[in-house]
Parts: structure tokens; C-alpha cells; sequence
């Protein structure tokens, strides 16, 4: 059980005020809002024992490189990685995303083919497409159906011996459809193809485990959990990462450096170039432990609980559409109210206090299907209440009232 | 009247208004006075990037005015368009190019200002401010 008082203490910024009015914060698929747990383990990092890490043999670099280390632990036990190493530290997902896209250039060859689902996000799109300039291999797509669902029997036909690759989001940001990625994987693999999930979206709402789903990337990023911007996981197999080429050259990702010939470092520094985010690290963790106290299962079941409810009554409202109504999905509501552009809703909405995203969600090929030039989205999290609801529900009727 | 007393009657309208519900009820009203674009200048070339709303602007010379129709799909975002080529359209080239927009923020509509609101009123000052650039060029 989610005591939603309780939590909201821990979320400083929920007390401020916008445009004067209480702040609603439903932008929560974007970033999410950091609890004082996190922030605490910020400013103790810099007060305390800010250092460059695996260097120095001085204390501070000591304390600092065990932190950052503890950290990569504790995000291997949530995700149920095999190994630590097998954890890479990242600026977020789309360089997670990145890192793999490039590194696939050399396995790749003109005919081979890379899937990608219709419900991705641009940063699950692009470096693929790029990857697929670079080596001349096609890429297919799955398409979706009206509730925002992946026609998987499409996939099926798309899978060959000639698919390498696929990829797709775990949980949709525009729609908030949960993808079958069990049966994704599964299919893949049957194939013998690769899978990269990306899960920016999942991680904030369910709990993974990369050896159960048996995936051979996962991605995600700490801001959209409770954690600091900048920083991000991607999952790889060992078999996988050992195989991949290095993304970028620097210092910590070395063995030994001549002239000559350079030797790289093994996992996982073979992939962490340069000096990292080592406090983002350390408050990830932090981020971490904060969800699992509340509890994954109570977070979902009191999301869906804000969902139905959230669902219930903007349906109530006449003329307005939600996009996305598969049964499997999460606290996110993408919407247009007929005859009425989304910025315009938006920018009512946001002088009434509340923080809704509009516009085409950075998944364009979505808007492109639907035909519309974008959606108003409302996402919610475990520190949202039915009041807020409430007030978006009003501040949405007020916005038609003055552009209908 | 030049572009300084249009842009000053425009604030002295606003300045009636003492909340934000008013004030942008007025601007969707301006928005629908807007001299709307031929439907066959709704081209590519025409359409303002950087907006989240699709907008249009086409620029004619009148002898040796300016003279600005434009469009968008949201209607706030209409009503800022609106409001800007009040104080642009038929007025001199080099009046437009030395003009300042201070006045955006006198009435009280700052916020588009902000490069996060991607609603370009930004880049529609810009687009405005090039037309006047090619033109005046034309005319030297």
C-alpha cells in the first residue's frame, strides 16, 4: 500500500507553486521528481568525498570508487544481472542505445535486417537508421493497431534468417502500451537475432530481470526513477559485450598505451571512457533503493489505480480522445480534445499549475499513424493523487471552455 | 502609424486586463482578425520551424510596405501571430528590421518567449525580421 502523504514529504519541489496555483506535476514520462533520499546523497557526495575514482590511492578516491562501485552492484541485483560487470554505466538511455548501435557496425553487412517496433521513441529509431547507412542493411518495421499495440503477427513474417537485430521499447513513452517483449525476445532469438529493449519508460513502473527475460541489451535512464539527469544503465550478456568493440577511447577504458598499439581494459571499463558520472552513480543507487522500499508491486498496483480513474474522468469530458487504449499499459494518458491543438491545451493547463507534455512525444511515426499533429500527455507516478486528477480534469474543461 | 505607437496601443488594449484568463480570451480574439494566408502559400517554405503548432507566414511588398498574411493551427499560437504582424505589417522594410518586440513582454506574454515553450515566437520575430532583410535588400 502506497501512503501517498507520506511519500509527497520526500518531494520537495511538490510543495512550490506555479503561475500561483499548486504545482500538478504530470510530466512524469519525461523526468521524474527526486526525493529528498537522493538529493541528501548528492550534496553528502560533494561535501564529503567528491574524487576521481579507480585512480588515486588517496582516501577520498578510495570512499568515492567504493560508492560508485556499490552502486553498479546495486543496480546489477534490480535489474538481476549475472555479473557487475555487466553493467555499464551510461549518460542515459540514448547513449546506452548509441553505444550498442555503433559497436553492431562491424557484424553487420548490406542485406542483413534490423527490426524496429512503430511505437519507439526517435532515440530507438535513429541510431539505427544510421547504423543501417553505415553497413547497408534494412530495416524493418512492426507495425501497431488503433489501441496503440504491436501487430505481432507481423513480426512473425518479418523474422528471417537474415534479421540480426531487434529492437523496441519495453514500455511506450507516447502511449504507455506495455510490448510483449517475453515473446520478442523469444522470437529473436529463435532466429538467432540480438535484442535490445529499451526500457526508459518500463523502469519507472516495473522491475526487470534481464536473466529471466533471457534480453541481450537493456537499457534505461536514472532521471525517469527518482535519480539525476546525465546518468544511465545499459545491461549487455557478457558474451555480448566482450565481442563488442569499444565506443569510445580515453583514459579508464585502457590496459596499455603505446604509440603503437593500445590494449583495452576489460569489462566494464572497456566502455567508460573518461572520468564518469560518479556522484550521478552513487545517487542512481540511492534512487534505486528509494523505489524498492516503496515497493515496485505497490507502485503498479497504485498507478493503475490513478489510471483508471484519470481515464474515467477525462472521458467524461465530451469530444476527447485518448490515444493508446490497450489493456496493457501504464499510468500514462495521451489525449486530444476535438477541433483543439494540443499546445493550446498545454499552455492553458500549464498557466492552472499543471505540467503536462505536448507535442509529438519525440515519436512522430506515432503521430504520423493517428494522423494528428500531436497529443496532450499526462503521466503518472506513486507521489500523484486523485486530487491532482481532479484539477487537471477542471483545468482541461476550463481550456476547452476558452478555445472551443 | 509606425510600428512604436501600434505596438503602444496594443499594450494600452492589454493593459485592461488584470488576470491571464483575459488576456489570452483578447489574444484568441486578435487571432481571429488575423489577415489569413491564401491557402496556396501553405507551403513548405512558408511554414515556421521551431513551432510545436504548424504557423505560415507570407510576406508581399506593396509599393514600399510590407504586407504579412499568416496562419497557424493552434489558435494561441494564432493569436501571438496575429499580434505581431499588427505591429510588422505594412510597414517599411528597415522600420521592421530596427524594430524591438519589448512589448511582448509588456503585455504580459513572456513566457512564449522562452526557448522551451517551442511555440517559435522566437523564430517568427526572426522570419518576420528576415522577409524585411530580403526585401530591403530588393529595394536598395
Amino acid at each position: 500500500m502506497i501512503d501517498v502523504d507520506k511519500i509527497r514529504l520526500d518531494f520537495p519541489i511538490l510543495n512550490r507553486e506555479v503561475n500561483g496555483k499548486p504545482l500538478v506535476y504530470f510530466d512524469n514520462a519525461a523526468t521524474s521528481q527526486t526525493p529528498q533520499q537522493v538529493i541528501d546523497v548528492i550534496v553528502d557526495y560533494y561535501s564529503n568525498y567528491n574524487a576521481n575514482i579507480h585512480r588515486g590511492v588517496h582516501t577520498l578516491s578510495q570512499e568515492a570508487t567504493d560508492a560508485y562501485e556499490a552502486a553498479r552492484k546495486k543496480i546489477q541485483e534490480h535489474f538481476n544481472a549475472a555479473k557487475p560487470y555487466e553493467i555499464i554505466f551510461t549518460s542515459g538511455t540514448t547513449h546506452g542505445i548509441n553505444l550498442i548501435a555503433t559497436g553492431f557496425t562491424s557484424f553487420l553487412k548490406k542485406g542483413d535486417e534490423v527490426i524496429v517496433s512503430a511505437l519507439e521513441h526517435h532515440s530507438n529509431i535513429v541510431p539505427w537508421q544510421m547504423l543501417c547507412e553505415r553497413t547497408g542493411a534494412v530495416l524493418k518495421v512492426i507495425p501497431m493497431n488503433e489501441d496503440g499495440e504491436l501487430v505481432m503477427s507481423v513480426y512473425d513474417e518479418l523474422l528471417s534468417d537474415k534479421t540480426k537485430l531487434v529492437f523496441t521499447n519495453h514500455i511506450s513513452n507516447a502511449l504507455g502500451t506495455i510490448n510483449p517483449i517475453e515473446t520478442i525476445i523469444e522470437k529473436a532469438h529463435a532466429v538467432g537475432a540480438a535484442v535490445l529493449i529499451d526500457g526508459a519508460q518500463a523502469c519507472p513502473h516495473v522491475k526487470p530481470d534481464v536473466q529471466a527475460l533471457d534480453v541481450d541489451f537493456y537499457v534505461a535512464s536514472a532521471h525517469k526513477m527518482c535519480g539525476p539527469t546525465g546518468m544511465g544503465v545499459l545491461y549487455g550478456k557478457e558474451e555480448w559485450l566482450e565481442k563488442l568493440p569499444p565506443y569510445q577511447g580515453g583514459g579508464e577504458m585502457i590496459d596499455e598505451v603505446t604509440f603503437e598499439k593500445t590494449t583495452y581494459a576489460g569489462l566494464p571499463h572497456k566502455f567508460e571512457a573518461g572520468t564518469p558520472n560518479i556522484c550521478g552513480g552513487i545517487a542512481f543507487g540511492a534512487a534505486i533503493d528509494y523505489m524498492n522500499n516503496i515497493g515496485f508491486d505497490a507502485i503498479a498496483a497504485y498507478e493503475n489505480e490513478l489510471l483508471s480513474y484519470a481515464t474515467e474522468k477525462l472521458l467524461e469530458i465530451d469530444g476527447l480522445k485518448i490515444y493508446g487504449t490497450s489493456t496493457e499499459k501504464t499510468s500514462v494518458i495521451s489525449f486530444n480534445i476535438e477541433g483543439i491543438h494540443p499546445y493550446d491545451i498545454g499552455t492553458i493547463v500549464d498557466k492552472l499549475g499543471i505540467a503536462v507534455r505536448t507535442g509529438h512525444h519525440c515519436a512522430q511515426p506515432i503521430m504520423d499513424y493517428f494522423k494528428i499533429p500531436g497529443t496532450v500527455r499526462a503521466s503518472f507516478s506513486f507521489y500523484n493523487t486523485k486530487a491532482e486528477i481532479d484539477a487537471l480534469v477542471d483545468a482541461v474543461k476550463k481550456a476547452k471552455m476558452m478555445l472551443g | 502609424m509606425s510600428i512604436q505607437e501600434i505596438q503602444e496601443e496594443i499594450m494600452d488594449e492589454f493593459s485592461m486586463f488584470d488576470d491571464w484568463m483575459q488576456r489570452y480570451e483578447y489574444m484568441i480574439e486578435l487571432g481571429k482578425s488575423l489577415p489569413l494566408i491564401e491557402e496556396e502559400f501553405k507551403t513548405e517554405e512558408n511554414t515556421i520551424k521551431g513551432c510545436q503548432s504548424k504557423v505560415w507566414v507570407h510576406a508581399e511588398l506593396k509599393e514600399d510596405k510590407l504586407v504579412f498574411t499568416a496562419d497557424s493551427d493552434a489558435i494561441i499560437t494564432k493569436g501571438i501571430v496575429a499580434i505581431l504582424i499588427r505591429s510588422f505589417s505594412n510597414q517599411k522594410p528597415q522600420d521592421i528590421i530596427d524594430a524591438d518586440t519589448d512589448f511582448i513582454d509588456e503585455i504580459g506574454l513572456k513566457e512564449h518567449l522562452s526557448p522551451t515553450r517551442a511555440n517559435g515566437l522566437v523564430s517568427m520575430i526572426k522570419q518576420l525580421k528576415l522577409y524585411a532583410i530580403a526585401y530591403q535588400a530588393q529595394l536598395n
